[in-house]
């Protein structure tokens, strides 16, 4: 999601409204945002308790049943390895999950600090644009697997690999906020009354750029998930031996032609997971930017 | 009435069709042929919907409900088919805007928007089309018109770009003119251009004007007759010498009593000699640095040099780009100065570091122009007043006690402090902003423009706090205004800027009573209504030598 | 407006510097002995000095940046690992699959979107736009490969209208050339619509909102003229900026879309280079895509100019 370029500042907090009740009109705001949140639940879930919901050992090998079809005890069927390939897909979900919140928080935290650096040092702005600049011209792809193939595939490495990208979208987007909320005359009022630039950062400037935060967040979120599942399928992610969506899809390759379900089952997953939390941000954004909220002229 | 070129009728307009929310509530309004009819109000009192609505451009959530109608020579106009009302528009009726630069198209030479008109709305070649646009620009005086017909909106002036949209609006020679406060966002001697070029066409091509403004000044220039708009409704209207005279409701006399006289306050005693604030050759020069290109200089500011004693009021007055602004933020040091000096607390601050600055602080204290905007929304109001002395080590306890006095100083509840900024209104805020320039004890105010956003019924409320708050305080104010009415009424000493140099600077009964350079007068002749003494009811020429005049 | 540009042009530098500066200390910074990770772990004692020799690892980092991009700008990439030869004769064998994707992508992709965008924000709220953006949603939501694996399952393997592998020049007939790149096209383009699609209904939407959208229906102007000659034209430096910064993705995109539809591009170089550890294979596509993205965003910096008089005349 790009086009989180432009900030605004967003609206004040309604003070009749808890954080609760606002969390709750959001879920409700729409029929589609409702399933999405339901089922992207469904999957959390699942994967925190995979332990206890997977009907087999995901990473037990069986040759004897590789390949199968999907039956009564092998849901999904299995794969190369005669692995149930079910019990896999919902284990899978933790490393999917975990390198997408973690990445999130990473690059919000990363990019909140340098955005607000380069918001408020001149001389500190140019030098940190330009490498901004530098990042974002690396295609994300590229960069994350040449991070990955330097210093190995670990958990670690991935989320780092995954985070670095992510991070000058949001350095833009806090930058931008608080170049605009500078000029605003309460910020101007607070310089006059002496504070410090700690305190109006603190105070003035941070508050501003928690609403396009959680947005950017959610769709961060969704994008570290979708490259953590590139890396893999093209072999520069985590150990295979973990199942990831990425790695099943990988090995399920050469097999798509006698069970295509090795790849599209877990593609159907990972994508459904990805669309959910990606309509949650569009849900999210559409009640905290009011600049989104409906207008235009009648013809 | 059948000889109406244009006929409201119960004109009811409420948001998303809920009659419960109406924001006109039962327009009627007639306007003949060649006539001239101004619709006034404040901030919403609906006179640009009503506009609006006659035009078909209502915004999606609001509309007309049933029962209202709008006449155009007896044809009704609400319900009438998109295709019939695109015919009628440019040709029967046209509309211009108040900002002219965002109502032409950025990207589009302002000839071919003009010519677009005559593109839809005639059948002739396109030489043809070009020529009558010559013609029509030339028509609005608009001057080198083959290369002006060429340049695109940010290449004019402001009055420049309203005249491309008068030339637009009329090239149709449409019998019905409808103008959305046309001068507002412009200069004061713009503004006396445009509204003479608007009469001009009006008895050139005969058309009616339905003119909506909130300017009372700009109403005794140019109404035939008047109506006055108060919250969707409608008050009275009159012959527009009959509603200066013997205005009928309480709310038209409020109004006027509230226009600011252009009769400069009688001078006051010297209470005090102790200054307060003094600049010297104060200079602001933008531009001229860059790497390889040297960029454009501009000097917005020029050798300013002023002086402001305890309990007095300096005014500066000036047109966009003259500079004023930027005299106060430099004299904030919310900018940083070129050269020159300026003296606050009888220290020279123009090239303190910000650190060595803070102290300085508290002794000056500014008050911004727009109310939405000068309040953190996030915050609580008393948080807002308290976070000056609490730099200072006041205690939090003892500072917002000391909010709570201010704000009932100020005119508001001591309850306010828990309140957050959107639940006031914009006088208010500005009441609340004021209250936290005082929470520091300064000696100096310096007000931004800070009356401009408002509407003339709370600007003089603000500028009579502003007076009272001088006279127990003692403060000295320095006044950024555009308006030399407001000037007129608070100021003891005025300085009249143009392009960033002082053109003339002195007792504000001389400056603008007797002013000796010819800017000045060309500033006070181009002023709306300085012929109208709106607080009495008459004309100045009717009443008795203007006092201290 | 000649200024502008020379402006544009030296802003260019450092950015491209900075990559460069970021793909060095990415390989000199790696923990452990580079000369080791370049070599691989079949590599003798022998071979490793040679390495630390080529990549000057003996000298201090500075001498070794500058000696190294002075090699860059003679157009000496260094030589891959894995086949010995040097990287810059890879790389070009390997252009015209990538370069021809890109193109049918981005070409594809900005007439569908385009027009669905203002569709969209024309009838904002219709069920036609919800239709956009639900669409836009599912492009950036579906990793790529599982879009591009669906189209061979069903265009390939079930209907059998496409081959499922492989690569054709333009100059084998144009015929050949489009039914082979015509899956992968399809599959790419879907993520390059949805951004596309979504920034022109954005700024479509906030165009219309505009005054002089108003000034202009206030002319009595048909609804069609208002939205093509007026907004539309206004949305246009909006568009193609989305357009340059969507670039880096397609890279992205071309890489994995190679990998699945086999195609012989520079993304298949990279992922064999990256399971081979081909680090210098993988600097060099690096550098070489970055560039690519600094020169077309360039170019379209340049392009405001035609786009928007007021840069032109400022």
């Amino acid at each position: 999601m790009t086009d989180q370029t432009t900030a605004t500042v967003a609206a004040p907090p309604r003070d009749t409204t808890t954080a609760l009740t606002r969390v709750r009109e959001i879920v409700t705001s729409s029929p589609i945002v409702l399933l999405a949140t339901v089922l992207l639940a469904i999957v959390v879930l699942s994967a925190i308790f995979a332990t206890w919901v997977v009907p087999h050992d995901p990473v037990r090998l069986t040759p004897s049943e590789r390949l199968k079809p999907p039956s009564d005890t092998y849901w999904l069927g299995t794969d190369a390895f005669g692995r149930d390939l079910f019990s896999r897909i919902v284990t899978g979900g933790r490393i999917s999950l975990v390198v997408g919140v973690g990445a999130a928080i990473a690059a919000v935290f990363a990019g909140l600090v340098l955005g607000l650096l380069a918001g408020y040092i001149r001389w500190l702005d140019a030098v940190l644009m330009r490498m901004v600049d530098g990042l974002m011209a690396i295609p994300n792809v590229l960069l994350a697997i040449a991070i990955v193939s330097l210093w190995g595939a670990s958990l670690w490495t991935v989320l780092v690999a995954i985070t670095i990208p992510e991070v000058p979208r949001v350095v833009r987007l806090v930058r931008s906020v608080v170049l605009s909320a500078r000029e605003e005359p309460y910020v101007e009022a607070a310089i006059a009354a002496g504070s410090s630039t700690w305190l109006i950062m603190r105070r003035h400037l941070v508050p501003n750029t928690v609403a396009p935060l959680i947005i950017q967040g959610t769709y961060i979120c969704a994008s570290a998930i979708l490259t953590e599942a590139i890396l893999s399928f093209l072999g520069a992610g985590i150990n295979p031996e973990t199942p990831s969506w990425g790695n099943i899809m990988a090995e399920g390759r050469i097999y798509f032609q006698i069970n295509p379900g090795i790849v599209l089952w877990p593609g159907l997953i990972v994508s459904v997971a990805i669309l959910s939390i990606n309509l949650l941000g569009d849900a999210v954004r559409d009640a905290l930017d009011p600049r989104m909220a409906q207008r235009g002229i009648d013809r | 009435m059948s000889d109406s070129l244009l006929e409201i009728s119960n004109l009811r307009i409420a948001l998303n069709g809920d009659s419960d929310k109406q924001v006109v509530k039962g327009l009627n309004l007639k306007i003949q042929p060649g006539q001239t009819m101004c619709l006034v109000g404040e901030s919403g009192s609906g006179k640009s919907l009503s506009a609006l609505a006659t035009m078909g451009l209502l915004p999606k959530v609001l509309s007309p409900l049933e029962g209202s109608s709008i006449r155009l020579k007896g044809e009704e106009l609400l319900g009438a088919s998109p295709g019939r009302m695109r015919n009628l528009r440019a040709t029967a009726m046209s509309m211009i805007f108040q900002e002219p630069m965002t109502a032409l198209n950025p990207v589009a030479r302002v000839g071919q928007q003009i010519e677009e008109v005559l593109e839809f709305h005639s059948d002739l070649g396109q030489s043809e089309r070009r020529r009558k646009t010559l013609e029509m620009m030339d028509a609005v005086h608009l001057p080198d018109i083959e290369k002006l017909y060429r340049s695109f909106p940010h290449q004019l002036s402001g009055g420049q770009r309203q005249r491309i949209m008068i030339a637009m609006a009329l090239i149709m020679r449409p019998q019905l003119l409808i103008a959305d406060e046309p001068t507002t966002a412009l200069d004061v001697t713009t503004q006396a251009q445009i509204l003479t070029l608007i009469r001009e066409l009006r008895e050139q091509q005969g058309s009616a004007v339905l003119f909506i403004t909130h300017d009372m000044g700009v109403v005794s220039e140019i109404a035939d007759d008047v109506t006055v708009l108060k919250l969707g409704e409608v008050m009275e209207t009159q012959n527009v010498d009959n509603l200066l005279r013997h205005p009928q409701t309480d709310y038209t006399r409020d109004l006027l009593r509230s226009v600011p006289s252009q009769v400069p306050r009688p001078p006051r005693s010297d209470r005090s000699e102790k200054i307060v604030l003094k600049t010297d050759d104060l200079c602001k020069t933008y531009g001229g640095t860059g790497l390889i290109f040297k960029s454009r200089e501009v000097k917005a500011a020029q050798d300013v040099s002023l002086k402001l004693m305890q309990g007095r009021t300096l005014g500066i007055v000036g047109e966009s780009g003259s500079g004023k602004s930027t005299v106060a933020r430099c004299i904030m040091r919310l900018i940083d100065p070129t050269s020159g000096s300026i003296t606050v607390g009888g220290q020279d601050i123009a090239t303190l570091s910000q650190k060595e600055l803070k102290p300085q602080r508290k002794n000056i204290q500014i008050v911004f122009q727009d109310p939405m905007r000068s309040l953190n929304p996030r915050i609580e109001v008393g948080q807002s007043i308290i976070e000056g002395p609490l730099n200072f080590g006041v205690s939090q306890e003892a500072a917002m006690a000391r909010a709570r006095e201010l704000l009932e100083l100020v005119g508001l509840p001591a309850s306010a402090v828990d309140r957050f900024p959107h639940q006031f209104s914009g006088g208010q805020r500005q009441r609340i902003a004021i209250a936290r320039a005082l929470a520091m004890d300064p000696d100096v105010l310096v007000a931004d423009e800070a009356v401009s956003a408002l509407d003339v019924s709370v600007q003089a409320q603000v500028l009579d706090l502003l007076a009272e708050l001088q006279e127990r305080l003692g403060l000295g104010i320095l006044f950024i205004t555009h308006d030399l009415g407001v000037a007129a009424q608070i100021c003891d000493e005025v300085m009249v800027m143009q392009f960033g140099r002082v053109v003339e600077y002195g007792p504000a009964a001389q400056v603008l009573g007797q002013p000796q350079q010819d800017y000045t007068k060309a500033l006070i002749a181009a002023a709306p209504g300085r012929h109208w003494d709106f607080a009495n009811f008459r004309p100045f020429a009717e009443s008795a030598p203007a006092a201290g005049g | 407006m000649i200024g502008y540009i020379f402006q544009r042009i030296l802003a260019a530098v450092p950015v491209m510097g900075f990559v460069a500066l970021f793909v060095f200390l990415l390989l000199r910074l790696t923990p452990g002995d580079p000369a080791a990770i370049i070599a691989g772990d079949t590599a003798t004692p022998a071979q490793l000095e040679a390495i630390r020799d080529s990549l000057g690892l003996n000298d201090p980092m500075l001498v070794q940046f500058f000696t190294w991009i002075g090699r860059l700008l003679q157009g000496d990439f260094g030589t891959s690992i894995l086949s010995g030869k040097p990287v810059i004769e890879l790389i070009e064998a390997r252009m015209e699959p990538t370069i021809s994707l890109a193109l049918t992508t981005i070409t594809l992709s900005v007439v569908i979107a385009v027009p669905l965008g203002v569709i969209a924000a024309w009838k904002h709220g219709t069920l036609i736009d919800r239709f956009v953006m639900l669409l836009s949603v599912l492009g950036f939501s579906i990793p790529v490969f599982v879009i591009g694996y669906l189209m061979i399952s069903l265009f390939s393997m079930e209907l059998k209208w496409f081959p499922v592998q492989g690569f054709r020049p333009i100059g084998d007939g144009v015929g050949d050339f489009l039914e082979r790149i015509a899956l992968p096209t399809f599959t790419l383009t879907l993520l390059y619509i949805a951004l596309i699609a979504r920034i022109t209904r954005t700024s479509m939407l906030e165009i219309l909102g505009d005054d002089y959208i108003r000034t202009a229906r206030a002319k009595g102007l048909p609804e069609s003229r208002v939205l093509m000659r007026h907004a539309l034209r206004n949305c246009s430096v909006p568009i193609i900026t989305v357009i340059g910064i969507g670039f880096a993705l397609i890279i992205s995109g071309v890489v994995v879309t190679e990998s699945v539809f086999n195609l012989p591009g520079l993304g298949r170089l990279t992922v064999d280079a990256v399971l081979a550890r081909d680090y210098p294979v993988i600097q060099a596509v690096i550098l070489l895509a970055s560039l690519i993205y600094v020169v077309i965003n360039l170019l379209i910096d340049i392009a405001y100019v035609l786009l928007d008089p007021r840069i032109r005349y400022s």
